[in-house]
């Protein structure tokens, strides 16, 4: 049996996805990146591995990805996060033709060609503003855990108008939300809000097409679920492997690499129709 | 004896200054602004009464400036900030002609003109990667407080080039630096160094016209004002000592002096 894995080095977090010929998901694994990205890059292979009880050396290709894609040292080659995570939501779903992306540190909007292929994409990537930092600035002042975001914020009733626009500046308005008695469940309601906004925003720049599906860490939040859904007047595709997707993505296109060095060379991808 | 008095409440800091008839300044204070402004404004004017043994009723004429002037409910007038640091600034240099203020949570440059008016102005407070917060945040991803930042950066041979796209992802370039065996006191200086790429922007769009002055919280730390001379390739102007902090809140008690002698002017008339 062969296997490829994919290998997604995001800013906060590493993910990794072992998946079989079949293209089924065999093992995965979920790790902080933290100060040392290759180590990360490591650990998390090796975990996805081992919750699959799968010996290494029948993963035939790795496919690193994610801003840290080139310090997956052990990887066969690297993709951009773009194309795996449209990669990765086509398979899942597979008549998505838009994807947002919320990660720790950028938020991207992809538009998908019926083909799969990809039209577009735009992000957010100078600015903490409508990504998952926000998310986490706001935990920080709060002193909240970051699972507590989402559910907090859907006890809410009034969202509160929050009006800055930088992260920064957002920590103290926070702050100053509390101080002048507005409950915590309305302030997070007013966050969530925000940053459904902003990455709306991005979304709108590249055209909403449904389905659209919604990939990355800040996929495990309820609240930003139903506010995307909500602003956006229709349900964003979620699953439970949404915050994998990058890393499906990545091994997915491993697996084609197995599959195209099996093919006898008339049949590669690419030079079909070749005369 | 007809003293008047300037609060000037920023985002960061409230400050207050208290002058007398002549324009001496007899006293000034500090406190951090908080979320309860008009306590803080009332604190940093008890402080700056002080020195001189004055009661808050022997302030003919209470003027408020800063972001937080509606909401704090007191004062007999109220000035924007941009008008406040005019009259300041060009009490100290009287040929200025461009003033960039660099405070906690706002970044603001003007114009003023031979009279000393403001005529045009642009500002940033949309964005911490152009204001004060950055260098608090990039000091405090290295472990140092922003009381050391000033001393820090006095010891830096060369600045570490930091992209300050964004003040929240500057930690991981920060770190990226300190990992790469980057000086703490160099990457600070490179953090000064993009925070004055973007001031000088600020000020290119009122036109940079000579004699520039800089006012703000953030010139307390010498080498801002070093770094902006290289920038510029002019020389600069800075208030003395920590009364850079003081500017607008100054010009405030003297807008308010203005105001005292007109209304004692037209009393007398009547």
């Amino acid at each position: 049996m062969a296997y490829a894995a994919g290998v997604d080095v995001g800013s906060t977090q590493t993910k990794a996805v072992v998946i079989d010929e079949g293209r089924a998901i065999v093992g995965r694994a979920l790790t902080d990146t933290g100060a040392n990205v290759m180590r990360a890059a490591e650990n998390a292979f090796q975990e996805a591995l081992r919750n699959g009880r799968i010996p290494e050396e029948e993963v035939e290709f790795v496919v690193g990805t994610g801003y840290g894609r080139y310090k997956v040292t052990f990887g066969n080659t690297q993709v951009t996060e773009i194309s795996c995570h449209a990669r990765g939501a086509v398979h899942m779903f597979p008549r998505t033709r838009t994807v947002l992306d919320m990660g720790g540190q950028d938020t991207k909007a992809i538009r998908i060609h019926p083909n799969g292929e990809i039209i577009d994409f735009c992000m957010n990537d100078k600015c903490a503003a409508g990504t998952g930092r926000f998310l986490g600035a706001a935990a920080v002042a709060l002193d909240l855990p970051l699972a507590e975001l989402g559910p907090t914020a859907l006890r809410g009733e009034r969202a509160v108008k929050i009006s800055t626009t930088c992260t920064v500046f957002a920590e103290s308005e926070v702050l100053s939300w509390l101080g002048k008695g507005k409950k915590i469940e309305d302030i997070l309601l007013g966050v969530h809000e925000s940053i459904g906004a902003r990455s709306i925003g991005l979304l709108r720049r590249v055209g909403v097409e449904e389905e659209v599906t919604f990939t990355g860490g800040v996929t495990k939040n309820r609240a930003m679920v139903e506010t995307l859904n909500k602003r956006l007047g229709l349900t964003v595709n979620v699953g439970d492997e949404s915050h994998f997707m990058g890393a499906l993505g990545a091994a997915l296109f491993g697996l084609d690499r197995i599959q195209a060095a099996r093919a006898p060379a008339h049949a590669a991808p690419g030079t079909r129709g070749a005369p | 004896m007809s003293r008047t008095a300037g609060i000037d409440i920023g985002s960061t800091y409230t400050k207050a200054v208290v002058v007398s008839e002549y324009g001496t300044i007899l006293g000034f204070a500090m406190e951090p602004t908080g979320f309860k402004l008009a306590q803080a404004a009332e604190r940093a004017l008890a402080r700056a009464l002080e020195p001189s043994g004055l009661r808050r009723e022997d302030v003919a004429y209470l003027v408020t400036t800063g972001f937080g002037r509606h909401q704090v409910g007191m004062g007999d007038a109220s000035v924007t900030d941009l008008t406040a640091a005019a009259r300041g600034a060009s009490h100290f240099f009287p040929n200025t002609r461009t003033i960039l203020d660099v405070g906690g949570q706002t970044m603001k440059a003007s114009r003023l003109g031979p009279d000393s008016k403001v005529q045009s102005f642009r500002l940033n407070d949309k964005c911490a990667a152009g204001t004060g917060a950055f260098l608090e945040k990039t000091a405090r991803y290295m472990g140092y407080g922003t009381e050391e930042i000033g001393p820090l950066v006095a010891t830096s041979k060369a600045p570490v080039t930091i992209s300050g796209v964004c003040a929240v992802f500057a930690e991981s370039e920060v770190i990226n630096q300190l990992s790469e065996g980057a000086a703490p006191a160099d990457i600070m200086h490179g953090a000064i160094v993009s925070l004055v790429d973007r001031s000088v922007q600020l000020m290119k769009r009122v036109r940079l016209e000579p004699e520039f002055t800089l006012i703000g919280g953030i010139l307390r730390f010498d080498r801002m004002a070093d770094v902006v001379r290289n920038a510029l390739g002019a020389e600069v102007n800075v208030p003395p000592g920590e009364l850079v902090q003081f500017t607008a809140a100054f010009g405030a008690a003297l807008l308010g002096q203005r105001r005292l002698r007109r209304l004692e002017m037209e009393r007398a008339g009547a």
